[in-house]
């Protein structure tokens, strides 16, 4: 059964469509990759799944339940969770408080079992060793390891990623690359927004490609990258 | 700077028994003097956790000093309570009006907000003057003898062996710097909690909070709700020694607003210690510049965009920046073991 679903959805900014009847099933435990040139409406797409943005049109289900009246926080519960394109830590708090908020409040857990929880996920996304420095205090790479450890935090069944990979070097990618592959081994449902396509068609089942708000093709990654339509829209993003 | 924390603590131990042994070795006029100074803490403390830690920049708290202070008058005059059950009703009825307030600020941001409850402060104002019973515009009186029929001043007085007037000093000055002392053990709880550390988190970014989880509006409506009843308790405890109650008085800006700013944005705002740093250096000044009438507001007004300017996060920030001493870190370290050390990091309390 699909654990997320998305009917019809959209949204425009002012005369601009960003996002254009978007409809797709995300299966429980899946991993979509979605693909599409700057500014195709990507990750307008998260904002309107998180619920940081209300569509216009359409409605967005989780588990079968209508969740599109729903604000950010009550659909974290349910098991949304998210990474932002441009990282947004809590720049006061400590990369451990970062977490801390992320596992008592949308991860609902208790003050005995977050602590070592979230000491686990910021050993599984190397940030171990900054723990007790201040968020705003790391480098961009640091921060995009926070946004994805920050997301892990809320024990999410669907976990939304944003370009967290841009500007790795090849062995982080690869470092990263397993982590994402131990959630989605956990059972973690996964849709990764990323431009680095070796990286996100070496973890995903399914490939979305979008452009200019519309959904031009969704299937199996070598299929969609077969696609001249799809070549000819990533020949420059590709080089 | 692991030795420096204990001192720091004895130090305030020491401190707090010595204030609240005042009453029993200073004169009356001290007493009095302090408790002036304890009540503007209270309010600066209050006024902190709304703006320095909810990001909630209200200038309409003497609204909850006067209803604070009107709602005691009225169940001592109205209703022939003890002035002691006063001040808690007073508390309550400004909590209880902070429900609509919060209905009608919240939908405002930023500056508007601080206007927004200013507006309402005021309008709270206007419709207190129309309350014939407790005297319009004009104000009335506390009847003659409530303050040294209050509960517990007998005991106080023959324990001190001072005058009921001087007894019922005592006992508004203990419940005073009670209060203060509750309000800062409180805050601290509070902050080192769960909504505590969601708070910091929203204060640093509300968009993201949202997204861990973490409902903004529910906590700082909370948050405002518990200040409006510290802000009124302390309102209608100042008004138990003023005895006098009118509401340009009790309404006032200047005196319960503007001041506790002042004092909170000296001391450190978004610190805990910051409004007692604040109010130690105001009290200073009042005591150094008395004499100089309008001078003295000058002098305030100065230092007050001085450390704006130079020392954002005022006093206390600047000092635990110098010393690495916080006395009351809100920091939550991770479970000690589980990590390899580094230097271990240090936010201001
Ligand atoms: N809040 C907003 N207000 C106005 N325009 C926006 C907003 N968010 C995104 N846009 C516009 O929508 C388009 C799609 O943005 P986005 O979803 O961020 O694209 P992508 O993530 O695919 O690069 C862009 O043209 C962007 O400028
Ligand atoms: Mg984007």
């Amino acid at each position: 059964m699909a654990i997320l679903s998305l009917h019809s959805v959209s949204r425009s900014f002012g005369a601009l469509k960003v996002t254009d009847d978007v409809s797709f099933e995300l299966n429980a435990g899946e991993a979509l990759g979605i693909i599409g040139p700057n500014g195709a409406g990507k990750s307008t797409l998260f904002n309107l799944i998180t619920g940081n943005i209300a569509p216009d049109a359409g409605r967005v289900f989780l588990d079968g339940r209508d969740v599109t009246r729903l604000p950010p926080m009550e659909r974290v519960r349910a098991g949304i969770g998210r990474s932002f394109q441009i990282p947004q830590p809590f720049g006061n708090l400590s990369v451990y408080e970062n977490l801390l908020v992320a596992a008592r409040f949308g991860g609902e857990l208790g003050a005995g079992e977050a602590p070592a929880f979230c000491m686990d996920i910021l050993s599984r996304t190397g940030l171990a060793a900054v723990a007790e420095k201040p968020s705003g205090g790391l480098s961009l790479l640091q921060r995009k390891r926070l946004e994805l450890a920050r997301a892990m935090a809320t024990k999410p069944r669907v976990i939304l990623l944003d370009e967290i990979a841009g500007g790795l070097t090849d062995a982080e990618c690869v470092e990263l690359v397993a982590t994402i592959r131990a959630i989605h081994a956990n059972g973690t449902a996964i849709i990764w927004i990323e431009h680095v396509l070796h990286a996100l068609n070496s973890v995903v089942e399914r490939l979305m490609v979008l452009n200019f708000g519309r959904m031009l093709m969704i299937g199996a990654p070598d299929q969609v990258m077969a696609s001249p339509e799809v070549r000819e829209i990533y020949l420059g993003i590709e080089a | 700077m692991t030795l420096t924390r204990p001192f720091g603590l004895a130090a305030a131990a020491l401190a707090l028994a010595l204030l609240y042994a005042l009453p029993a070795i200073a004169p009356r006029a001290v007493v009095q003097d302090l408790f002036g100074i304890l009540t503007l803490l209270v309010l600066a403390m209050n006024w902190n956790m709304l703006a320095g830690f909810a990001g909630l920049v209200s200038v309409g708290q003497q609204a909850f000093v006067g209803i604070g202070a009107y709602a005691m008058f009225a169940a001592i005059i109205l209703m022939g309570l003890d002035p002691l059950v006063g001040v808690l009703i007073g508390g309550l009825a400004a909590a209880a009006f902070a429900v609509p307030m919060a209905f009608f600020a919240f939908r405002l941001n930023g500056a508007y907000f601080a206007i927004g409850t200013w507006v309402v402060a005021d309008i709270a104002r206007l419709g207190i003057s129309q309350w014939k019973a407790l005297g319009g515009g004009t104000g009335t009186s506390l009847p003659k003898g409530t303050a040294k029929d209050m509960a517990f001043v007998g005991q106080i007085k023959d324990m001190l062996d001072v005058s009921s007037a001087a007894a019922a000093d005592a006992l508004t000055y203990w419940l005073m710097l009670s209060l203060a002392v509750a309000m800062l053990v409180a805050s601290y709880v509070f902050l080192r909690s769960r909504m505590g550390l969601g708070l910091q988190a929203i204060r640093d970014n509300e968009n993201a909070a949202r997204s861990v989880g973490v409902d903004p509006v529910k906590l700082k409506a909370l948050v405002f709700l518990l200040a409006a009843f510290g802000t009124g308790l302390c309102g209608a405890l100042a008004f138990i020694q003023i005895t006098r109650v009118t509401p340009d008085a009790a309404f006032s800006v200047i005196d319960w607003t503007a001041f506790v700013i002042f004092i909170t944005v000296i001391g450190g705002i978004g610190t805990l210690p910051g409004p007692i740093v604040g109010v130690i250096v105001f009290y200073i000044l009042q005591r150094a510049l008395a004499d100089y009438g309008t001078i003295y507001l000058i002098v305030l007004g100065c230092l007050g965009i001085v450390v704006m300017l130079f020392a954002r996060r005022g006093l206390w920030d600047m000092f635990t920046d110098r010393t690495g001493i916080d006395l009351m870190p809100l920091t939550h370290r991770p479970p000690q073991g589980s990590l390899p050390r580094p230097k271990p990091s240090r936010r201001a309390a």
